[in-house]
């Protein structure tokens, strides 16, 4: 049953928000489009001219349909923030963003979770970018130090022709607890899609990326890029899969993990063609943290944690 | 008392049956002074260069390094550094999401990184907030690793051949950076296999086989090293002395 947010739970989000790096006075912006919800409620929500927000709370969380009308290009971001501030607790996300022909968008999402013990983050997305339509969507994430939550971000997106469509999912604050991310993109024609996603686990962290580019179109483009480290008994497991279907597609996969300390990284690229004018490629580094870049930054003066730290963030960067 | 002082050193990697890549080598670097070394490739080098660092795996077998007069043994790299000795690596590695401006800030102040990038030639205002990646060309990446030794302000620099590989530096670019090192007062290790290279410095010496064949003005070693290929040194004597 859909719960209504009390003034205390509102301020509480807000605070959480601009530690997790947003910025509060956007959602009093007039001109910037936003929704927030905290668990299974919404805090608030605004659309502008050529932007549609429409929400409701669910059962377990919420549903949105966001739609960027055509040929709109919106000068200032969309800002998202998503949370559970409580200790317990499930937020499942139903999201449906169309961003039609022509128009561009940016979003910028933030997914709170700073006291989680066992809260259950889920997010069920279907975007539709359509013809020469641009979307950009970041999403940073700020967790706790229980490492008690499981986030499932699922999304199926289909990019139309001329269109582009690129993430950042980042979670390098706090304990990651389990992911299990899940993008499938269909690029159309002339299409350009890009996904980047930058993790940093602990603990027992659990983290497990599938990222898949379909280049079905012809000419059109992809790149995945992830980054994951991973220290003490932490587990990870990226598959990065790009198929080449259409003549002069170009796809490339880009997976490095660092490994600290017990923790056990896995890479999984698969890379397929099914046309022979299409082209894809990958790289995956992973293991623990280059020799020669560790002697380099010790040569500088850095002890050996100084410069891990620096190696580390600078890929997570 | 010279700065850096190796005595008798032998290095043979553990483990190997082969001959010792540095055989019984000595050598001094005095205070300020730009010791070329000059040798073919494969007469160990970069062996000493990495020796005198402390790289993982490349502790001496034999002998000693004495630092200021007190033995580098045992001392990590960052230990060594922050005594005042740094090196530049032949083939520099990269570095994603750092920024050059961040790079050469490491280990000293910031502010420094303008300065140290004009020295080498590169405009602060285009390279400061570039990433020391792939987006680089090799010789940019090394530029900007000299850079970063300017800015450290070292008391030794070990420069191992700025002047080789596809993006080598040009002959000027590396007189330059010297001049810089020389200004500051630091001490430089300049290995190099172009007699012409070595011809910038105060001192040289040659090696061969893993010794110190030949020590004295840079021309004299330059003019014996061009008549380095012989193929018969066996370490102790030099066929064409």
């Amino acid at each position: 049953m859909a719960q209504s947010v009390t003034m205390s739970e509102q301020e509480d989000l807000l605070r959480a928000y601009t530690c997790a790096g947003g910025d509060a006075a956007v959602l009093g912006d007039s001109s910037t489009g936003h929704l927030a919800a905290s668990g299974h409620s919404i805090v608030s929500m605004r659309g502008v001219p050529g932007l549609v927000v429409d929400a409701r709370e669910t059962a377990d969380g919420i549903f949105a349909a966001v739609t960027v009308k055509k040929d709109v290009r919106l000068a200032k971001p969309v800002h998202l923030c998503f949370g559970v501030l409580h200790a317990e607790g499930t937020q499942r996300i139903e999201m449906r963003v169309n961003i039609e022909e022509g128009a561009s968008a940016t979003f910028i999402a933030h997914c709170i979770f700073p006291n989680a013990v066992k809260v259950r983050h889920a997010m069920d997305a279907e975007v539709s970018v359509g013809d020469r339509a641009e979307m950009r969507y970041s999403e940073t994430h700020y967790h706790g130090p229980h490492g008690g939550v499981e986030v499932i971000p699922v999304a199926r997106v289909n990019v139309g022709a001329g269109g582009r469509y690129i993430t950042d999912f980042t979670l390098t604050t706090g304990r990651v607890g389990k992911l299990s991310l899940d993008y499938t993109v269909t690029g159309g024609r002339d299409s350009v899609t890009e996904l980047n996603a930058r993790v940093f686990g602990h603990g027992q962290d659990d983290v497990r990326i599938r990222d898949a580019v379909l280049l079905n179109g012809r000419n059109a483009r992809g790149m995945i890029k992830t980054r994951v480290a991973i220290e003490d008994d932490a587990r990870a497991e990226v598959t990065g899969i790009t198929e080449g279907n259409a003549d002069g597609a170009r796809g490339h996969v880009d997976c490095m993990e660092i490994v600290k300390d017990r923790a056990v990284a896995r890479a999984i690229p698969i890379v397929q063609v099914n046309n022979p004018g299409a082209k894809v490629t990958h790289e995956a580094a992973i293991g623990s943290v280059d020799k020669r870049q560790m002697e380099t930054l010790m040569a500088h003066g850095l002890s050996p944690q100084e410069a891990v730290d620096v190696i580390v963030k600078g890929i997570l960067r | 008392m010279s700065l850096l002082s190796i005595r008798d050193l032998v290095f043979r990697p553990a483990g190997a049956s082969c001959a010792a890549i540095l055989d019984h080598l000595d050598l001094a670097i005095e205070q300020g002074e730009v010791h070329a070394l000059l040798g073919a490739n494969g007469t160990g080098k970069s062996t000493l260069a990495y020796v005198i660092m402390g790289c993982e795996g490349y502790r001496p077998s034999e002998g000693e390094l004495l630092y200021d007069g007190a033995a580098l043994a045992g001392l990590k790299i960052h230990e060594r550094a922050r005594k005042g000795i740094t090196m530049a690596w032949q083939e520099p590695v990269r570095f994603e999401g750092v920024t050059v401006a961040d790079y050469l800030s490491l280990g000293t102040e910031r502010g420094a990184a303008d300065s140290a990038l004009e020295l080498v030639g590169m405009n602060p205002a285009l390279y400061r907030d570039r990433m020391v990646d792939r987006s680089l060309s090799g010789g940019e990446r090394k530029r900007i690793e000299l850079a970063s030794l300017l800015a450290l302000k070292p008391r030794l620099a070990i420069m191992d051949e700025p002047d080789s590989g596809i993006d080598m530096l040009s002959t000027r670019d590396i007189i330059n950076v010297i001049s810089a090192f020389k200004e500051r007062g630091s001490a430089v290790l300049l290995i190099t296999h172009r007699e012409e290279i070595a011809l910038i410095a105060d001192r040289a010496s040659q090696l061969c086989n893993g010794r110190i064949i030949c020590s004295g003005t840079p021309e004299g070693v330059a003019g014996h090293y061009k008549k380095r290929h012989c193929g018969l040194c066996d370490g102790t004597e030099c066929h064409y002395v």
